[in-house]
């Protein structure tokens, strides 16, 4: 799950990272009264959209008047902002946070994530901060810096020390600096976060840090038992869809393409859409039912599919083990019931109870094209979308 | 021969009381595997009845390991307590751990971890079908499989292909396509659709080498994160038997998780393209279309003869 930018910050505080003062606004108006509350000669606004890139795509401005404020504000809030994240159609900005100036000497970049080979936490740190990290990473790898740490320990005193050495922090940033890195551990671990980020982490020409940018995103799975984190849920930033399939215990990622698929499974869902494409196709999502699928969720997969106009065909694709042919089937009858098919729809059922469920869609009178393998399924579909010219 | 499951290994059940882990407990039984007990925190004591046989519970797993001399255990147990049911595993020396919870968050995976290395345990999974070495399991018949997991048993066939695979049920449609060609399994592992499981590739390749009744091997891996690139090495160095490949996730978008939450593109890292070229290159024999692993494996093997 992720949250926006001043949530972050919020967060981070209260595990003791300096942040700036800041006001949320959700109008032009609203922006120019946070300017002349926050009281500072020069404050930012930026928009809050769950997606980076924002300062390169004019979601970030600064501004020296309430006036400017407002203009700055009007326009986030008047256009979508097109970053290299939000794809061709923008994200709708909805709130802007407004932030006091600060003066920089240094821009840093510090974000912990899960190294999966490693099979540990990691913290990556760079001198080369304000830019994004897959860059740096691309360009000059050894320019980032890396501090693993055991997640029964948290990142230790001396670990932290390592690193703020490396990052060229002395006096009053080495103080600041040792705190601040183990707090940012402890906020990944204590909060089961899937990435915790600050970029840039400024040095102030003070010697202060301060957390300018912030990004946090979440481990779905660890989100039961932090009611904090969920609080910080926006719904207005996630895809209807996909939403909408979880609310039914549903795996549902949104696609561009015109066939909908129904499949069981993680991995027979990737390779059926595989399979379209290598067919000529596009899929139009991506959807796993799971191991055990009722005829409740198979019924409500089936509208989500529906309620796309882009879908010109259907494709089920499921391999019975624990979810039983039969169940499957009754769901695609009743949903057929529920909603009109107005679209072709192919089925390929194998395994447990296989013919009974295919009994039932031969003796349902629906006019349903069956197939026997992944890429008959995938290909009778295909031709089916695209009207037989396939 | 088989790996790390056979008619030696005595099975506990951690959840036998839940829907779940009586569930399947029934249809392992039912398919010859020997369960010798199960466990749920204050329940020690009872029995449970999985079409007719009665499993004795207990209430910790040290006590079933010291009643019935269980040498592995699988857990169905939700997944805020999952971890916990690991540890104990772990802490009761048992030799073989096989986690089908889906769900644990990834924190509670990476303490597991430190836990493990150094035990004596082999976790399999979390959020996997589980292992199953086929054996013969009709009514009437002298029993000879051994499942431990959710996969349907009906659709093995004993023999000599080895089966490796991040998704469950793409491994049914691999195995069903090896038993209507004829060809049995030696043993099939599940390791999993998280970003931490317990057993990677390359411990399962492993074992696969150096299983005299493995003749050839299918691997299955999908997008995100690097466990087919270090299985592509090992098998380059290691692996002397042909081995059959597919990687789901041609046509994923990055940034997304697709469904198992170790699935996902991050960083332009852990693409489908960058695992079957690294494979191609390891000698493995790459399909695109997963309804030819079947095929391609008998080519490859009678090529083989």
């Amino acid at each position: 799950m992720k949250i926006h930018e001043y949530q972050a910050k919020e967060l981070l505080a209260r595990f003791g990272v300096p942040t700036l003062r800041g006001q949320l606004a959700h109008d032009a108006d609203g922006a120019a009264k946070a300017f002349t509350a926050l009281g500072a000669k020069v404050s930012v606004v930026k928009a809050q959209v769950h997606a980076g890139g924002r300062g390169k795509a004019g979601g970030v401005k600064l501004v020296k008047s309430a006036d400017e404020a407002k203009k700055a504000a009007a326009g986030m809030f008047a256009g979508p902002l097109v970053t290299h994240q939000t794809g061709p159609e923008g994200a709708k900005v909805r709130k802007v946070w407004v932030e006091e100036g600060c003066e920089i000497a240094r821009e840093l970049y510090l974000g912990v994530v899960l190294d999966r080979a490693a099979r540990m936490p990691v913290v990556m740190a760079s001198q080369e901060g304000g830019v994004e990290i897959e860059e740096v990473a691309e360009k000059h790898p050894e320019k980032i810096l890396r501090e693993w740490f055991d997640p029964l320990q948290g990142l230790t005193g001396f670990q932290a020390r390592r690193l703020a050495l490396k990052l060229g922090l002395t006096g009053d940033s080495f103080k600041a600096g040792v705190p601040l890195l183990q707090a940012l551990a402890r906020c990944f671990l204590e909060k089961d976060c899937s990435m915790v980020e600050i970029n840039p982490l400024v040095v102030t020409k003070a010697g202060g840090l301060i957390a300018l940018d912030a990004k946090v995103a979440f481990d779905g799975n660890g989100l039961f038992r932090h009611k904090d984190v969920q609080a910080y849920r926006d719904r207005d930033e996630e895809d209807a869809r996909e939403l909408a399939a979880s609310e039914h215990g549903l795996s549902w990622v949104s696609l561009d393409g015109n066939v909908g698929c129904m499949v069981n499974g993680a991995g027979l869902a990737m390779a059926t859409m595989d399979a379209i494409k290598l067919a000529g196709g596009f899929p139009a999502n991506f959807l796993d039912v799971g191991g055990g699928a009722t005829k409740d969720q198979v019924c409500a997969a089936f509208k989500l599919i529906l309620k796309d106009p882009k879908v010109k065909a259907v494709l089920v694709n499921i391999f019975g083990g624990i979810a039983k042919c039969d169940v499957i089937a009754g769901g695609i009858l009743a949903a057929a019931k529920e909603v009109h098919l107005g679209v072709p729809l192919v089925v390929r059922l194998e395994g447990t109870n296989v013919e009974i469920g295919r009994k039932m869609l031969d003796e349902s009178g629906m006019k349903i094209l069956t197939a026997k393998t992944i890429d008959a399924a995938a290909k009778a579909v295909v031709k089916a979308a695209t009207g037989g010219n396939a | 021969m088989s790996i790390l499951v056979g008619k030696s290994t005595r099975v506990i059940c951690q959840g036998i009381t839940g829907e779940a882990g009586k569930f399947h407990t029934t249809k392992a039984i039912e398919y010859g595997t020997n369960m010798v007990g199960g466990v749920t925190p204050g329940k020690g004591g009872t029995t449970v009845d999985c079409g007719g046989a009665s499993v004795p519970v207990f209430d910790s797993v040290a006590a079933a390991v010291a009643t019935t001399g269980a040498n592995a255990s699988v857990i169905y147990v939700p997944a805020p307590f999952a971890a916990d049911a690991i540890l104990e595993a772990i802490d009761a020396k048992v030799e073989l751990v096989i986690c089908i919870t889906e769900g644990i968050p990834v924190n509670d995976m990476a303490k597991v971890h430190r836990v493990l290395e150094g035990s004596g345990t082999r976790l399999v999974g979390p959020n996997c079908p589980g292992v199953i070495t086929p054996g013969a399991f009709a009514e009437g018949e002298h029993k000879t499989g051994c499942k431990i997991g959710i996969m349907p048993g009906y659709i093995h066939r004993p023999g000599t292909v080895g089966v490796v695979s991040r998704s469950g049920t793409l491994t049914y449609e691999a195995v069903w396509q090896l038993t209507q060609l004829g060809l049995g399994q030696s043993t099939c592992v599940g390791i999993g659709g998280d970003p931490l499981p317990g057993t990677t590739f390359v411990d399962v390749l492993r074992l696969f080498e150096d299983d005299p009744a493995t003749e050839g091997i299918i691997m299955i891996g999908e997008i995100g994160g690097s466990a087919e690139e270090d299985a592509a090495r090992f098998i380059a160095d290691h692996v002397s038997k042909p081995v059959v490949g597919f990687i789901a996730g041609q046509s994923a978008p990055p940034g997304k998780r697709m469904g198992h939450a170790g699935a996902i593109i991050a960083g332009g890292k852990g693409t489908a393209a960058e695992k079957i070229k690294v494979l191609k290159k390891a000698g493995v024999r790459m399909v695109n279309n997963p309804a030819k692993l079947g095929a391609t494996m008998k080519d490859v093997l009678a090529g083989q003869a």
